[in-house]
């Protein structure tokens, strides 16, 4: 249900959004520079370009959509959220003799997550004391209760009454309205019950926001962050989980580079080595390096050797395949050119093909980085003593929900930053590319 | 003898379907050093096989190519290319282009300087040395790939339609420099094109080249060539005698893709 409201307020905000801003943005809206004088841009994809206003909107959306759905302190409007603070609630005894009695329950709600909230010196919440009520005129006394929001407790209203529900009391009425075993009444701050054997319940209005164990509010991710910083977890700062991971990463694609560079080279420029690799290659391209995982652990173990290993099988097709693409890319008649300008074969290959299959090999460079990324996060979610995966799979065995979102937020922070640096450096490198 | 001889050769092309292709026969030509040949011909006539063939990029199956008195097999420095387009090196500078050959010679940069200096100001490519190769346009494009080749100082000169991919103002003056480089060198230049004008101005000695099989129909001495040397080639068209010369030339090719037209749908 909420995820219905989730996706039908996101789809609003996107035409919502593009009215509105057309109107307080226009200038974003012009067409700038080269397409100005086009008239037509529909169907030319070289004159559409990323609109940033959408883009600061679109990442404000989801911004908001995070704090609208949580307990967040940050003030931007936000959905009902759960009912705290205290309520009574009235129950009608009844005897065997058809005698009633009203009592009143005092409830305390309280935050589900009092014991992670730190107060200013830095100290745990902890649990109310349940109010102070008199006892009341009557065989049923008023009771008291403490329940955490998002909970729901079973209330033996009985406890202190003059005759309990053995000697045949039984609970008629919450608030005057009559009720029988099993049924449920709505009150404004929750739903007041009856168990199948007649004991009360209490469970207090959640409204929409997700309960911090769902969906911890962007501060609270953001003070754990600052937290795994400083006090790390399962023994590693945050900064050493990103470090091992990332040192894999680079330690497997590295040694898949430069086995697989030349592998690749020598299946472009020989028979002999292009029949010999091919069937290997072609049977282990298609396998994702996922389903490797339990024999690499078999093999070395949970150590950092298996994982190297892994992302070295990983980034080593790729990588092959991307260098004898690039020698297959290279226009015969530079080779021929450089022949007849006196090249030997060791020049033709260090001065033709190596710089002209450079832009397929950084292509597959940028693949293969990807792919190791994403393995390396899978592998050590199987099994690792550090890294990034091991981290988040250890906070979801506690259900720390904010750890696994900062993980989460690190590892696309970091495969973005992959992705950008491995372009800089493209361009940087070989700025001839796609430019023959 | 010095010069270049291509001796009585065929080349047959076997096709994976158990026929075959005669792609040249029985060619044989004497090109005297410091000749400019130009090779005309409808698709398919062999011209450019022809060219590989001296260039050693092929094999022929039967005949030689001897240049200088030496039979020649595979490519070598002493027989340049220069190719339509594309054949530049576009991760090297206009310089390091140009300076190719000598590097690969294991000439040091201070010795090949003063000719690969020279060969810049020839094509006036002396302010662009810096850039990229792939920041030129098409025209300046070929002017790098005429000086990489004369920078190694070739014995021939090969051109697989070295202006075919420029629009018609660059062509002409382009033609005008290949003339120019072909009198200040001397070398020894065989230009295959499609174009009947190109070949006109730029062949001393003009070839006819036939299809099925490939081989010389008819060869011409022409003196464009010499009269476009430093001159303007448009004042070379205006000679009486390139009028009728030319719309013969275009006739006979004309004849000959009739004949190909006529033969495929006989067959089909």
């Amino acid at each position: 249900m909420t995820g219905v409201l989730v996706l039908a307020l996101y789809v609003g905000a996107f035409f919502g959004s593009f009215f509105l801003a057309r109107i307080i943005f226009k200038s974003a809206f012009e067409k700038k520079g080269f397409n100005k004088l086009k008239t037509v841009t529909f169907g030319d994809e070289s004159a559409i370009t990323a609109n940033r206003v959408a883009s600061v909107i679109s990442v404000i959306t989801v911004f908001w959509l995070w704090v609208a759905f949580t307990n967040s302190a940050i003030p931007l409007p936000k959905f009902p959220g759960p009912f705290s603070g205290d309520m009574t609630f009235t129950y009608t005894a009844e005897l065997e003799d058809g005698t009633t009695d009203d009592a009143t329950v005092s409830v305390r709600v309280y935050r589900e997550d009092i014991q992670q909230t730190l107060d200013a010196e830095g100290n745990p919440g902890r649990e109310p004391e349940a109010a102070e009520v008199e006892p009341g005129e009557g065989f049923a006394k008023n009771d008291t209760l403490t329940v955490a929001r998002y909970s729901f407790k079973v209330i033996n209203v009985w406890s202190n009454d003059e005759v309990s529900k053995k000697d045949g009391s039984t609970v008629v009425a919450i608030n005057g309205q009559p009720i029988a075993a099993g049924e449920k009444i709505s009150i404004p701050e929750g739903k007041v019950g009856l168990t199948d054997k007649g004991t009360p319940t209490f469970e207090p209005a959640v409204g929409l926001r997700m309960a911090r164990l769902y969906l911890p509010a962007p501060e609270v991710v953001f003070q754990r962050f600052i937290w795994l910083n400083k006090e790390g977890y399962q023994g590693y700062t945050l900064l050493e989980h990103t470090w091992y991971s990332l040192k894999r990463v680079l330690l497997g694609f590295l040694i898949g580079a430069v086995v697989g560079v030349p592998i690749g080279y020598a299946m472009g420029l020989t028979g002999w080595a292009r029949g010999w690799f091919d069937p290997i290659v072609e049977f282990m391209r298609p396998v994702p390096p996922l389903a490797l995982i339990p024999l690499i652990i078999i093999w070395f173990g949970i150590g950092e050797i298996g994982k190297v290993v892994l992302l070295f099988l990983a980034a080593l097709w790729i990588m092959i395949i991307a260098a004898r693409s690039g020698v297959s890319g290279v226009a015969i008649s530079k080779v021929h050119a450089a022949y007849s300008l006196g090249a030997s074969k060791w020049q033709i290959l260090s001065k033709v093909i190596v710089p002209n299959s450079l832009p397929d090999i950084f292509t597959g460079a940028r693949v293969a980085m990807g792919v190791c990324w994403g393995t390396v996060v899978a592998a050590e979610l199987v099994a690792a003593n550090v890294g990034l995966g091991k981290m988040i799979v250890t906070a979801s065995k506690f259900q720390l929900t904010d750890i696994i979102i900062v993980g989460i937020i690190i590892i696309g922070v970091i495969g973005f930053a992959i992705e950008v640096g491995m372009r800089a450096l493209e361009n940087w490198l070989i700025p001839w590319k796609g430019k023959s | 003898m010095s010069g270049l001889l291509i001796n009585d050769v065929s080349m047959r092309f076997d096709l994976p379907n158990g026929g075959h292709v005669q792609a040249l026969k029985n060619v044989s030509l004497d090109i005297k050093s410091g000749e400019l040949m130009s090779v005309l011909g409808p698709s398919g006539c062999g011209k450019t096989t022809l060219l590989n063939i001296v260039a050693g990029f092929l094999a022929p199956t039967e005949g030689q190519i001897v240049l200088n008195d030496e039979e020649k097999i595979g490519p070598g420095p002493e027989r340049g290319m220069v190719f339509q387009q594309g054949a530049l090196f576009e991760w090297m500078s206009v310089r390091d282009n140009v300076s190719f050959g000598p590097d690969m010679k294991g000439m040091s940069r201070a010795e090949s300087k003063e000719n690969v200096e020279h060969l810049l100001d020839v094509v006036g490519l002396q302010d662009f040395k810096e850039k990229a190769v792939y920041e030129l346009s098409g025209g300046m494009q070929q002017r790098v790939a005429l000086a990489r080749c004369l920078a190694n100082d070739p014995d021939v000169i090969l051109m697989d339609e070295p202006l075919g991919a420029l629009d018609a103002l660059t062509r002409e003056k382009m033609q005008s420099l290949v003339l120019d480089l072909w009198k200040e060198t001397g070398k020894t230049i065989i230009l295959i094109t499609h174009s009947v004008e190109e070949a006109l101005l730029l062949g001393e000695r003009l070839l006819v080249m036939a299809p099925r099989p490939g081989r010389v129909h008819k060869e011409y001495r022409l003196p464009f060539a010499d009269m476009g040397v430093g001159n303007d080639l448009r004042e070379v068209k205006k000679d009486p005698k390139y009028g009728p010369t030319r719309e013969e030339i275009l006739e006979m090719i004309w004849n000959m893709e009739e004949e190909i037209m006529g033969r495929t749908e006989e067959s089909a």
